[in-house]
């Protein structure tokens, strides 16, 4: 199955951009559906993004955060043709991965 | 009784003034080339900071703080999603072994700058939404709710694949087409709903500010955007869903989708925005 | 004396003239519901007049009938609104038209 999450990592010298965008539903749990009921809570947790092994960048997320997330950040460091890997972890323990080329 | 009285005045009012749908007088010619055209002048004139093209991408050519975040997400949009799964859905066989590609020309990529179109032979407006459902009963499919995900990723897909192409509505020289057409002005000039609101009150009158929070789009090059990924959807949303929010907005209760007026109005929003491009499906707050 | 005094107390807290009867509420609701169905007929309805009269028959079924035809009343008014608003927009639109 094709992955979550979408990744481009830019490189521009001393510094990497990155932007991603996460396919995930993010319920919070405080919403009801059309009948009345409370969709359950569905939403990431923990978001990371590793970069020669180090975390660069994590995030700590709640149901606060919107349907289908759009990340963008940029660290120090970082080279054209390495690896960056992204990973989450949601409220009900499943996950999704992929690695991503820095261009 | 006198309350029984005014009662009947007001039927009767209604009922004459149902019967001047179209213009009272022979001088008032319907002439959407000349429409068009005032239309236009109206909104280059009001915004003259803005080339033609800009206009289709609504609020974002209405204020520099959104344009800026716009063309940052434009990179990775959020409607990537819905387009992706709008072209599966289009090349995935119905149980009788045809698709989507049949009921269209050229298979259904890049027409959707010819929708809506008058059919002379119904004597209707036909809008893409509706050929989707059509194309789908005639192939023994159940017809697509038009407010919710799956007619709005086939058409956000259609709409991709006609990126840039400039809008060719045709009137037909046809009454009927002209009937159909000036309808579809008149609702959008008309005021609707206990808040009184027309579309033109908030699309004509005040481009460019502010409903709440909200930048309002002009009415220029509207359809051109759809259908849309709004944030405050959380996802993609058709022509349809938004005639219906609209109308509930103003507290007006709305129409079916796909009713008469909806077709009409957007026939018309259409055809005044002939040879402005294509932008869907577009993103919006 | 003590009951026309009872009956004076009762009358003044009605807050209304007549205290309103469930035949009172009924014609009042009638007489809405007409109302928004020619307001429907000329395609031109609003959501609070619907709510308004929902408002009315919850309260009726409650058996407060005052306030249950006071709504009626109110949703009346708002159907006719509705009505006038249909028939002049069909000559007043052309104001906003542009030109």
């Amino acid at each position: 199955m094709a992955s979550t999450i979408r990744v481009r990592a830019t490189n521009n010298g001393d510094i990497t951009e990155v932007q991603a965008l996460i396919q995930h539903p993010m319920d919070s749990g405080f919403v009801k559906d059309s009948k009345g009921e409370i969709i359950p809570p569905h939403f990431i947790q923990q978001l990371t993004f590793e970069y020669d092994g180090k975390p660069v960048f994590s995030a700590d997320w709640g149901g606060g955060v919107s349907k289908d997330p759009y990340v963008k950040f940029a660290f120090k460091g970082g080279k054209k043709g390495d690896e960056l890997k992204v990973s989450w972890v949601d409220n009900k323990g499943a996950t999704d991965s992929t690695t991503a080329k820095i261009g | 009784m006198k309350l029984r009285a005014v009662r009947f005045g007001f039927s009767a009012l209604a009922l004459a003034a149902l019967a001047f749908v179209l213009p009272a007088t022979a001088a008032d010619k319907i002439d959407p080339v000349a429409d068009a055209k005032a239309f236009k002048k109206f909104f280059y004139d009001k915004f003259p900071k803005l080339k033609p093209e800009d206009f289709v991408n609504g609020p974002y050519s209405m204020d520099e703080g959104l344009h800026r975040q716009w063309v940052e997400k434009e990179q990775f949009p959020p409607y990537e999603f819905s387009v992706e799964a709008g072209k599966e859905m289009f090349t995935k066989p119905f149980k009788n072994g045809k698709t989507y590609e049949d009921c269209f020309p050229n298979k259904g990529i890049g027409i959707r700058q010819n929708y809506p179109y008058f059919d002379e032979k119904e004597g209707k407006v036909i809008t893409l939404e509706l050929a989707l459902n059509r194309c789908r009963e005639a192939n023994g499919e159940a017809a697509y709710s038009y407010v919710k995900d799956e007619m709005a990723a086939l058409t956000a897909y259609m709409a991709y694949t006609s990126r840039g192409k400039p809008f060719d509505i045709k009137i037909p020289d046809d009454p009927r087409a002209l009937a159909a057409y000036e309808q579809g002005k008149e609702y959008f000039y008309s005021r609707r709903g206990q808040l009184n609101f027309s579309c033109a009150t908030c699309h004509v009158q005040t481009p460019g500010e502010r409903i709440r929070t909200e930048v309002l789009a002009p009415a220029l090059g509207i359809m051109n955007a759809m259908p849309i990924y709004r944030s405050e959807w959380s996802g993609m949303g058709t022509t349809s869903r938004r005639f219906v929010t609209c109308n509930s907005q103003v507290r007006g209760v709305p129409f079916n989708p796909q009713d008469d007026e909806y077709r009409n109005v957007e026939y018309y929003l259409s055809y005044v925005a002939n040879g402005l491009p294509i932008s869907g499906p577009g993103a919006r707050p | 004396m003590k009951a026309k005094l009872v009956l004076l107390a009762a009358l003044l807290t009605a807050g209304s003239a007549f205290a309103a009867s469930e035949a009172d509420y009924k014609a009042a609701y009638a007489a809405a519901e007409a109302a928004n169905k020619e307001a429907g007929q000329l395609r031109n309805q609003w959501t609070t007049t619907a709510s308004t009269l929902a408002a009315a028959k919850k309260a009726a079924d409650a058996g407060d009938f005052d306030k249950a035809t006071e709504a009626a009343k109110e949703a009346e008014a708002l159907a006719k609104a509705s009505i006038f608003q249909a028939t002049s927009e069909k000559t007043l639109w052309r104001d906003l038209e542009i030109r």
